[in-house]
């Protein structure tokens, strides 16, 4: 039995439907987290979370603040490694395969997951040399005029083009905040990434940067695969397709987003969706 | 009412008294700088002072005739012919003849010792070189000896009693004879500059241990930054944290402070006993200085690759760099100008040290001058102490000469790491 993950779910549904491989198994999943505990010393962070998150879509994590969100998202691209004493346990999959595998290659596996941060982190270096990072050190160019096509592809993606395309020699600091976060966004998509992580990527900007950033974010839906975390809910309902709430560490509801804060199950959900709490 | 007007009152009054101590403390402040650069000044003053005349060197001028007597009657210009011809002899026809009724023994050796040995040598040199010369009959500006030296620029009085003087008064009058006629000249002193060591101070000159200072220094930089650097990043960026890196990071820290001269005991026993290294070589004595310098590197590496941001750290990280080039590509150049200002930190203090390297026997009395890091030499600091012990009054100037020159290399030093530091700090 092979398992195939596939783009988006109406492939899925054809295949499934036809019956084109006989007795295969299509896997609708991009990532799954399966018992997902984490530990901070001796303090749980995160109690056993099974949550799925589905390909080409924008899956929200959304609950008051320490509730977990953060952690659960830096375990999937396993940056919370770099925590000496952090601990993981559960399974993480991605196509079906655990990344906390023990011959799993961790520099690949964030080949494929970006991260886009809270606080805009561009490099202190040019805004081309930021863009450009990721595919040289991954040799995904072969020539400078490559390198430069991935650049310009890039920032246009990220809607940056048309701002710094004169000045791509200027410092990636130098530039707004809004702006700064575009240039992330931009440096995360060059490397090509299946799954986009982004860690509240708003809370540091102004509403017009935010509503910029939002439209970003529903244009690469079509091509990435996106989990964001955000503390407002208002973004969640307008940008996600999924929507999980987190509450102390543990995934308390998960599902649609109309019906999530529509129709919530639990009454936790319930008090924080209609602002009763958080 | 008159609680709040009570209260403005204590407000007013506080606030008064915080602006006093606000105005004191910038006051110290600025007293404190201006003293230190008084302090400053007066050293400096005091050492250009006493050195300013080593920098210029009297000479005689005579007029020599280069007999062809003197050299090989069938090959003039063979070598060992003009190697071996009577240079002294000479001068010192030379200096009869400007004075013909100097009759007596004694008188006559008086006469000579108005003139260095040197002003031999410096003939044959130039002989030597144009063998041409040979029948001629030129200006030679001889260089005076030490004593002769003091009294023209005045660091001895002319009617000083002839013990002090150490010219008698018979040589004073044929001295002042010879200035009367203007034969008698200041100069640039380039023994100074281009000599080596030696007992005579009018021929004694730094370049031995200059180039001994510049190599040794050297071969420290070569050793003491790559493992310096490569320690701290490890340090802090790889190993994991447990008991024996504790350890470590302790003995760096002790080993700071620990007295220069240990190191130089190590590097006896180590490098020239056990390894059987050259003595007094600047390759020993770099090893020695680096031995030193690398806690210093260590401290400042370690502590300004802590203060890179982790933003940048997990930037790169999340981009798919793996933890070699996270540091090497981000963490390391944002490290690099707290990194140079412990390297120059711990090389100024390299330059300047003497202990260690009198224990490896870097004290020798080097004449020539050392061609490459293996060749006995001798370094600045080294130099300054033994002149400084030296009786011979002309070597006063020459130490504090030497001391200006030992300031101008530090400050060289220190100018090329405090631009190297301005191009990695604008980057930010």
């Amino acid at each position: 039995m092979s398992t195939v993950a596939v783009e988006n779910t109406s492939d899925a549904n054809l295949i499934a439907n036809s019956g084109a491989l006989a007795g295969a198994q299509v896997s609708l999943l991009k990532m799954q987290t399966k018992d997902l505990k984490v530990y901070y010393g001796d303090t749980a962070a995160l109690h056993g979370v099974n949550l799925e998150i589905l390909p080409n879509r924008v899956t929200a994590l959304i609950g008051p603040s320490g509730c977990g969100k953060s952690t659960y998202i830096r375990c999937l691209n396993r940056m919370n490694d770099i925590i000496d004493t952090c601990r993981v346990e559960g399974s993480v999959l991605l196509d079906d395969e655990d990344i906390y595998g023990p011959d799993q290659d961790v520099v690949r596996l964030r080949t494929r997951i970006g991260m886009v941060f809270q606080k805009p982190n561009p490099f202190p270096k040019s805004i081309y040399d930021n863009v450009a990072y990721g595919p040289s050190i991954h040799g995904m160019a072969s020539s400078k005029d490559e390198l430069d096509d991935i650049v310009r592809e890039s920032l246009t993606r990220a809607g940056l083009w048309d701002e710094v395309s004169d000045r791509l020699d200027a410092s990636g600091t130098s530039l707004s905040g809004g702006q700064q976060q575009r240039l992330c966004i931009a440096r995360a998509i060059a490397v090509k990434p299946e799954v986009i992580l982004m860690d509240e990527p708003c809370s540091a900007l102004d509403p017009i940067a935010t509503a910029r950033i939002e439209d970003l974010i529903f244009e690469l839906k079509a091509q990435y695969t996106i989990v964001i975390v955000t503390h407002s809910m208002q973004q969640a309902r307008r940008l996600s397709d999924k929507t999980a709430y987190f509450h102390l560490g543990k995934l308390i509801e998960h599902g649609d987003t109309e019906r999530v804060f529509e129709d919530p199950q639990h009454e936790s959900t319930r008090d924080y969706v209609m602002g009763r709490i958080g | 009412m008159t609680e709040s007007k009570q209260h403005d009152l204590r407000f007013e009054r506080r606030l008064a008294k915080r602006n006093r101590a606000e105005k004191r403390f910038r006051l110290f402040g600025k007293l404190a700088i201006s003293l230190g650069l008084v302090f400053l000044g007066v050293l400096f003053l005091t050492i250009v002072k006493t050195g300013i005349d080593a920098f210029t060197q009297t000479r005689i001028a005579l007029e020599v005739d280069i007999a062809s007597h003197h050299f090989d009657a069938k090959d003039p210009s063979h070598p060992e012919s003009l190697a071996a011809a009577n240079y002294q002899g000479i001068i010192k026809s030379s200096l009869r003849k400007a004075f013909p009724d100097v009759k007596s023994r004694t008188e006559k050796k008086e006469l000579y010792r108005l003139v260095s040995n040197g002003a031999a040598f410096d003939l044959r040199k130039a002989v030597g070189e144009n063998p041409s010369l040979i029948g001629q009959r030129l200006m030679l500006w001889a260089i005076a000896s030490d004593e002769v030296d003091l009294v023209v620029k005045g660091k001895v009085a002319r009617t000083a009693p002839v013990e002090e003087r150490r010219l008698s008064d018979r040589q004073m009058q044929w001295l002042m004879a010879l200035e009367s006629t203007g034969m008698v000249e200041r100069r640039f002193n380039n023994t100074f500059f281009k000599g080596g060591d030696s007992r005579e101070p009018e021929l004694a000159g730094i370049a031995a241990a200059a180039l001994g200072s510049l190599f040794s220094v050297l071969v420290c930089l070569a050793l003491a930054f790559p493992i310096g650097v490569m320690s701290a990043l490890y340090l802090e960026e790889f190993a994991p944290k447990n008991i024996w890196t504790e350890f470590i990071e302790v003995n760096i820290n002790n080993l700071a402070a620990v007295p220069s001269i240990v190191f130089g005991l190590l590097g006896l026993a180590v490098f020239l006993n056990f390894f059987e290294l050259p003595r007094s070589a600047p390759l020993v004595g770099g090893m020695v200085l680096a031995l030193m310098t690398l806690p210093t590197i260590i401290i400042a590496g370690r502590a300004s690759v802590k203060a890179v941001p982790p933003s940048v750290r997990e930037a790169a990280l999340a981009l798919g760099a793996s933890p070699l080039q996270t540091v090497f590509h981000h963490v390391l150049p944002l490290a690099m100008p707290g990194v140079l200002t412990g390297t120059i930190i711990g090389t100024a203090r390299a330059l300047g040290e003497t202990a260690p390297l009198l224990m490896i026997g870097m004290v020798a009395f080097v004449v020539d001058l050392p061609k490459g890091i293996l060749d006995p030499a001798t370094a600045l600091p080294v130099q300054v102490f033994l002149w400084a012990d030296s009786p011979e009054r002309a070597f006063t100037e020459r130490t504090a000469a030497a001391i200006l020159v030992l300031l101008a290399f530090t400050c060289l030093m220190n100018l090329a790491a405090v631009l190297l530091r301005k191009k990695y700090e604008t980057r930010w």
